[in-house]
């Protein structure tokens, strides 16, 4: 399992568009990913239930990897969090 | 003939062909298939909706831009989601039909998102409900609705975001709902399209099938289905009027507001909510030179959060791309009385607890409004301006509060940008210590009609002394002057922000006296700049 942080910095928070893209990144990965804010756990490959987060600019968020290509997929996810949120 | 009302939310006239857009009506008989069955379907339907969208999304890109066209992105991708597929898969396997199925699980999921505590993802239930809505159709075997070529009036009950978006716009000369509000998306579009249109029109739907023209009347909210010959003159001269002063105000479109002798005046619009910044930008505005805030806290009955308030200003500042945007700070008391706030009852509300009064005695009101204008700063060019200003000490506490606000902000890491701060000149008082406040204020704009009530001992609100109400008189010319003077000394700016902004008998004088900022109703503003270029001063 690997887990990584990652405070979000794009003004609007984690709004419909970005949390498209990220459930498009996460769904390139063959392992189990979760989001968390300190509100709620959402599983990042489905849509509704990362945009409930509501996660806005300044909150933290817990990333969980968890399978055979966990590596990849932290190291993927928070490059895509830097570049996106 | 037939004619009737309607609540316009745009002024002009159109006449031509009537369309009705009637929202596809399901037939529920629909064979129902065995689970299997139902699923495969769904998942064609899906397809197929997804595909719709996909067209949908490239145009939707080229006529209203990129970010516009978000919206149908995000009812894609919501078509993709696993909890939606899983929970009609669900359904279905039960024994429920396709279309059935698609609608119940849009609606629970829109409603999940109804619930909760952010205005944005609360905004999103609605596309839920139209994405799967679309699949339902596919599946009912609605076709998508078919639009005649050429220009047409629209009427329908009503209009949800996605059917607005897609309609071609270039072709439509007026919307005609039976349902919406002033605030409803038709409306937004109608005002943004400069289309005359009325909302909640008494009008059958059936009986606008039937007709050969529809006419309708923005200025007067009616609505005319097969016109008589004199009416229908009546409405081609109106609407001829209309064309050739709207044609001619357009030249100046996009003109600098500067007077034959090199003054530059900058003309702001007022508002009232956050969408009205659209306006402002369509009417031209320079900027925001009033934005009033108490919508935000009237008809409800809590106050708003500062993430309301937030996202509110935010808003604004990002529609008007950078341009000044003056925000009054809360204006209210016991003549606009909301109930949640607990005031007393006051014998004399104008001359009560209002305005800087009240925010300077509740902090709880105050704060959360100041932070969210130095929050959203991070967005635009905001300014923060006080209201009933009598005092320098008003003054000066405000804005101690203000920047120990700022400085909190900014430890907390919150990006704040430069937020000047100034008075809104409306009681007697300030504007004979304008040379006082100066020295504290960042600008001036004078609110013309309370400061008239004010300086006259003229109630607004008392129709019989009416003629007493002149805002023409020279005591409240010689203290706009005065407040004008005091400004220039200082090296501030100053504006109007009053009725009076708008009154073209006195264009020149707040020139010559050296104001250098106007606002007023953004539909003005055009009428105003063309008085400025060609003005003597």
């Amino acid at each position: 399992m690997k887990t990584f942080t990652y405070v979000i910095t794009d003004p609007l928070g984690l709004h419909a568009r970005p949390a498209g893209l990220l459930v498009k990144a996460a769904a390139g990965y063959s392992s189990a990913v979760t989001v968390s804010t300190d509100a709620g756990k959402a599983d990042a490959k489905r849509i509704m239930a990362v945009m409930r987060l509501a996660a806005k600019q300044g909150m933290t968020l817990t990333v969980t990897c968890e399978g055979a290509d966990e590596e990849a997929a932290a190291a993927g996810l928070l490059e895509f969090m830097e570049k996106n949120l | 003939m037939k004619q009737g009302t309607g609540l316009s939310v745009y002024s002009g006239v159109a006449i031509g062909p009537a369309v009705v857009y009637r929202k596809t009506r399901h037939t529920a008989q629909a064979v129902r298939g065995t689970p299997e069955e139902e699923q495969k379907k769904f998942e064609q339907a899906c397809g197929t909706a997804k595909e719709q969208l996909s067209r949908l999304y490239e145009q939707a890109k080229q006529t209203v831009g990129e970010e516009h066209a978000a919206i149908i992105e995000v009812q894609m991708l919501m078509l993709e989601d696993l909890d939606y597929l899983e929970g009609v898969a669900e359904e279905i396997a039960a024994g429920e039909a396709a279309a059935e199925a698609a609608l119940n699980c849009g609606e629970m999921m829109a409603q999940m998102f109804a619930s909760l505590d952010d205005e944005y993802m609360k905004a999103r239930s609605a596309d839920i409900r139209d994405a799967s809505r679309r699949v339902s159709d596919i599946l009912s075997g609605a076709e998508e609705f078919q639009l005649p070529e050429g220009s047409f009036l629209l009427a329908a009950e009503d209009l949800s975001p996605s059917e607005t978006i897609q309609l071609p716009r270039e072709r439509i000369l007026a919307f005609v709902t039976r349902q919406g509000s002033s605030s409803s998306h038709t409306a937004i579009l109608a005002r943004t399209l400069n289309i005359p249109s009325l909302v909640q029109a008494d009008i059958d739907l059936d009986e606008v099938e039937a007709c050969q023209i529809l006419a309708v009347d923005g200025f007067t909210g009616q609505w005319f289905t097969d016109p008589d010959t004199e009416t229908l003159e009546a409405l081609l001269e109106k609407q001829a009027q209309a064309a050739a002063s709207r044609e001619a105000l357009e030249a100046y479109r996009g003109k600098a507001s500067v007077t034959p002798l090199g003054k530059k005046v900058l003309l702001c619009g007022n508002i009232g909510s956050p969408e009205d910044a659209v306006f402002a930008m369509k009417g031209d505005a320079e900027g925001i030179g009033l934005m009033r805030s108490e919508f935000l806290y009237l008809g409800r009955d809590s106050l708003p959060t500062e993430e309301e308030l937030f996202n509110a200003y935010r808003q604004v500042a990002q529609t008007m791309e950078g341009r000044p945007v003056v925000v009054r700070t809360l204006d209210i008391g016991a003549d606009k009385q909301a109930d949640y706030l607990n005031l007393e009852k006051e014998e004399n509300p104008a001359l009560g607890l209002r305005g800087l009064r009240l925010c300077l005695e509740r902090e709880d009101i105050f704060r959360p409004q100041i932070r969210a204008i130095y929050r959203a700063s991070a967005y635009g060019k905001l300014h923060i301006m006080f209201p009933m200003v009598a005092s320098v000490w008003e003054l000066s506490k405000a804005k101690q509060m203000c920047n120990q606000i700022r400085r909190e902000l900014i430890r907390d890491g919150y990006a704040v940008g430069d937020v000047p701060i100034g008075v809104m000149v409306e009681t007697p008082a300030a504007a004979v210590i304008a040379d006082e406040l100066a020295k504290e204020a960042d600008f001036f704009s004078v609110g013309t009609n309370d400061l008239t009530q004010y300086t006259l001992a003229v109630d607004r609100q008392n129709a019989h002394i009416g003629d007493f109400y002149d805002p023409y008189h020279p005591a409240l010319m010689r203290l706009l002057a005065w407040i004008a003077k005091c400004a220039k000394e200082a090296g501030i700016w100053a504006g109007i922000c009053g009725e009076l902004g708008a009154d073209p008998k006195l264009t020149e004088k707040f020139i010559e006296m050296g104001y250098t900022e106007l606002s007023m109703a953004p539909g003005k503003i055009l009428e105003t700049r063309k008085l400025i270029c060609e003005s003597k001063v």
